[in-house]
């Protein structure tokens, strides 16, 4: 595959940003959705503010879930012995997360269409569910893959598995779900207060208050759990970055501290999780001045700094194998071939410009704030 | 070892989500044309029942695409979930297109579909409509990819088995989107939901005009559904034709299963139309001379390929792949041992069919002859399940078409609505466009098996190392909430048709009971 214009060594470099891009541009646009989700019993109290919390993120929130699907069709595509590894690994999370997202489209549509006030407050739930399972699960299993996670492969590639669901919940990976669920109960804060009035988005200014310190403390605690007390992995065979794809042919030990040993290597990497702490400060500061446009930019380089500190500090690991280290699949020897991965990144430099033009046209079409009157004028409204 | 049960049990799953994800599928594909048609008429005319129409026909497209979503995300992720050494082993291939599918098609459908619904008062008349046909087009383009990652499994063109990555990796990206299958596929499949889409808006128009209601916007909607389902009818039928005509070359086996055509016949080929399948000979059978040669074939002197004779080509093929999986074991001891690569090169395109084995040994090349034999039968799918269910596949089709061009003749001289004969007709056969495109899903998906990847990859082989608690647990969740999803779904449309078209958002007492209260509409202005 000489004749392609880049070679697979940048591709799959690439390719781990897009993944990145992809896993922000989720967490960023699907986030708030999530946030609203679970904050919606509490934040709202009355109907008609669940109404307005529900029409908030009703127009856009369907487009904003395709980063995850995109998310996970890229990862099969670009990363295929990851995605094999890990869907199966997390199996059960993964049915969690999906019984959770079955309750968003269907909650948002069939809410709204009958009166009765215990089928809405039901929907209320469910919503909920819809918001806050993923968010938290999609943390722990962040935290999992930091702690390594207990796969192997036979010398076919065929994973197997040995830990179940319960063995998830290792404490290192709730302190992970619980940084993942509040970082984006703080975004989903700062869109509420942005855009709604009145109690709703006092009380969503007050949580989203708290939200952002618990993010400092957790995302602290992360970091100082990760430096002193967990082990990271590190590649101690040469691995040729435009090799084939294959994780059987390499060594890896576990060792402390090894997961900021980037950091050591790349000091500018620091400025992630600098950005961690000071875009939930910004958020936090924003909220409590009322300025939420910066509230939001906060929150935005907060989720842009977490995600990007996990990422990095694994580098250049994508899923850690507990049980059998050396099957631990990395960026060079977990990828698709040179020519998918080039292809795959033809049609993203075409597309991934214009949904980005297109999803701004209609936030741009959406805008204003959302209250009872603007709920009464639509024929559709949720 | 593989863990049959297991297997079994996630191939149940699989097709339980896929065939009940894929009863929301084709009425998103035509109900969102017909909707673009009727907006695009409002728009041309200025005529205030169109957008009527086009709201209406809105609420209950919202209700379906919202459970297509649902469904939707469960398809993706099941790949990777109970699929991984599947996900693994063509990942390379088949993520492409599903990846292309989120890039150019989902984002612009899931994008455009909440201004679809939240912009009518916030675009201008053509913005809007151009955001309808953008929901259409998106649509349609999904299934366009979708279907060329399926077409894929059925007629793996452009690929190769590299031994440093035990996998299927691409060779020629064209010739995997101008797969001749997949391009079949996807005009038989959106036409079968054009179809869909078009019974939907007949049938219940057909209820408000045998019940006197909603007469302007019942007879109109049919007027154009009539027109939009014979045109679609006679595309299913015609290109669904073409895709029998591809399957002959790629999928031999499945034509003879659902021909339950077990010896090779003299070119050219006759067409059982009603037979009783037996094992390995049909005790019974009718016969239509020459037909079968005609439509696979295009000829008169190709021969169509039997059962039994493509039994033994199997049995062929599985040795030839043992050699393959012998070579492929030298290679991973050796990397550098360049004779085992020689010939590994010459007969890796059989190597699919020496994984059948892996059913009854685990050591491949020490199978023996009797085991050879059994894994050439596997290769044989469920004759009489394929028999039946092309052939009411058919019946369906063909009897749709005869429906539409009625309506459509009668729709033309405007006597649509006085002949209640056929508004009941029209009620009863709602259910038909389904039953039609659930069956064609056996014949292309069940008539595949027992490969997941046509002579590629097994089934079998293919499945996560997952539990029988795992699968016991997803499975049990999945069929609760998918049912309780689909009872709600269709009392709450009922109970939206029942309430009518209105200006305003339709509200309903409640779930249960038959109060049916299209409240604030009555308050509103009627225009």
């Amino acid at each position: 595959m000489s004749h392609l214009p880049l070679d697979y060594e940048t591709l799959r470099i690439i390719w781990w940003l897009l993944l990145g891009v992809l896993l922000i541009g989720f967490a960023i646009a699907d986030g708030y959705d999530l946030g609203v989700g679970a904050l919606l019993p509490f934040a709202a109290k009355t109907d008609e503010e669940r109404r307005i919390l529900l029409n908030l993120i009703g127009p856009t929130w369907e487009g904003n879930q395709v980063w995850l699907v995109l998310g996970g069709g890229a990862i099969f595509a670009a990363w295929p012995a990851l995605y094999a590894a890990s869907f199966s690994g997390f199996y059960l999370a993964m049915i969690a997360i999906l019984l959770a997202l079955i309750l968003r489209p269907v909650g948002f549509k069939f809410r709204g269409k009958v009166k009765d006030p215990r089928w809405r407050s039901t929907w209320d739930w469910a919503l909920f569910i819809g918001g806050f399972v993923p968010a938290l699960i999609f943390g722990v299993a962040v935290g999992n893959v930091l702690l390594g996670v207990p796969f192997g492969l036979d010398g076919t590639m065929r994973a197997h598995y040995d830990g179940n669901f319960f063995g998830l919940l290792r404490p290192f990976a709730l302190v992970a779900g619980l940084s993942s669920l509040s970082m984006l109960v703080m975004h989903g804060a700062v869109v509420i207060a942005m855009r709604c009035a009145g109690p709703v988005a006092e009380r969503a200014t007050r949580f989203g208050r708290m939200a952002a310190a618990a993010t400092v403390a957790l995302f602290a605690l992360a970091g100082l759990w990760v430096a002193f007390g967990m082990d990271g992995y590190v590649v101690t065979s040469v691995q040729e970055a435009a090799g084939p794809s294959n994780p059987l042919a390499k060594t890896v030990v576990t060792q402390a501290g090894a997961w900021l040993s980037n950091y050591h290597t790349y000091p500018w990497m620091i400025t992630a999780p600098v950005l961690g702490f000071a875009g939930s400060l910004v958020a936090l500061a924003g909220l409590s001045s009322r300025r939420f446009k910066i509230a939001l930019a906060g929150s935005s380089l907060a989720i842009f700094g977490i995600i990007s500190t996990a990422g990095l500090s694994l580098f250049p690991f994508l899923l850690p194998s507990s049980i059998d280290p050396a099957v631990s699949l990395t960026v060079w020897d977990a990828s698709s071939s040179h020519l998918t991965l080039f292809i795959m990144l033809l049609a993203t430099v075409v597309f991934l410009p214009l949904i980005l033009a297109y999803t701004a046209w209609v936030y741009h079409v959406m805008r204003g704030p959302v209250n009872a009157a603007s709920i009464g004028r639509n024929p559709n409204a949720y | 070892m593989i863990d049959f049960t297991v297997v079994d049990l996630s191939r149940l799953q699989f097709a339980a989500t896929a065939m009940y994800h894929f009863l929301f599928v084709p009425l998103t594909l035509g109900l969102s044309f017909l909707m673009a048609i009727m907006e695009s008429v409002y728009v041309m005319t200025g005529r205030e029942i169109w957008r009527r129409m086009t709201l209406f026909w809105g609420t209950l497209f919202g209700i379906n695409f919202a459970l297509g979503v649902a469904t939707g995300i469960v398809m993706e992720f099941q790949f990777g979930m109970n699929w991984s050494y599947y996900s693994h082993y063509v990942g390379d291939i088949f993520g492409a297109p599903l990846a292309i599918e989120g890039l150019m098609a989902f984002f612009l459908e899931a994008t455009f579909i909440g201004i679809f619904f939240f912009g009518w008062d916030r675009l201008s008349k053509v913005g809007h409509l151009a955001v309808t046909w953008l929901v259409a087009l998106g649509a349609n383009f999904s299934a366009l990819w979708i279907l060329i990652a399926n077409g894929w499994m059925q007629n793996p063109v452009g690929s190769t088995f590299n031994p440093d990555t035990m996998r299927m990796e691409i060779t020629d990206f064209a010739a995997v989107i101008f797969n001749p299958v997949a391009q079949a596929k996807f005009v038989h499949t959106v036409s079968a939901g054009y179809v869909t889409g078009s019974m939907f808006v007949m049938a219940i128009s057909a209820w408000f005009l045998l019940r006197g209601r909603h007469l302007d916007l019942a007879k109109r909607s049919m007027a154009v559904a009539a027109s939009f389902g014979l045109a679609s009818a006679l595309s299913v039928v015609v290109l669904g034709d073409e895709s029998g005509y591809v399957a002959t070359e790629h999928q031999q086996m499945k034509i003879a299963a659902m021909e339950s055509m077990w010896e090779t016949e003299p070119a050219p080929a006759g067409l059982n139309v009603f037979a009783i399948p037996g094992v390995r000979e049909n005790s019974y059978e009718v016969k239509i001379p020459y037909v079968l040669g005609l439509i696979t074939t295009r000829s008169l002197s190709t021969e169509v390929p039997g059962i039994l004779p493509l039994v033994g080509r199997a049995e062929v093929r599985i040795r030839n792949g043992m050699t393959a999986y012998a070579a492929l074991d030298q290679i991973r001891a050796d990397r550098n041992n360049a004779a085992a690569r020689q010939t590994f090169a010459d007969t890796w395109r059989d190597l699919g069919y020496a994984l059948l084995l892996k059913r009854y040994v685990d050591d491949v090349p020490a199978a023996t002859d009797e085991q050879i034999e059994k894994a050439a039968w596997d290769t044989v799918p469920d004759v009489p399940t394929l028999f039946w269910s092309f052939r009411f596949m058919v019946a369906i089709g063909l009897y749709l078409i005869v429906f539409f061009a009625v309506a459509f003749y009668l729709a033309s001289r405007h006597r649509l609505g006085e002949n209640r004969v056929l508004l009941w007709i029209a009620l009863f056969s709602l259910p038909l466009p389904w039953v039609a495109i659930e069956f064609g899903w056996l014949v292309a998906e069940y008539g595949r098996q027992p490969w997941v990847v046509e002579g590629v990859l097994p089934t079998f082989y293919a499945a996560s190392g997952l539990t029988l608690v795992d699968l016991a647990i997803s499975l049990g969740f999945f069929l609760t909430v998918y049912t309780t999803l689909a009872v709600i779904m269709v009392l709450l449309m009922l109970k939206i048709i029942k309430a009518g078209p209105s200006e305003r958002n339709v509200l309903i007492d409640g779930i249960r009971g038959s109060a049916v209260v299209p409240e604030r509409a009555a308050a509103a202005p009627q225009r």
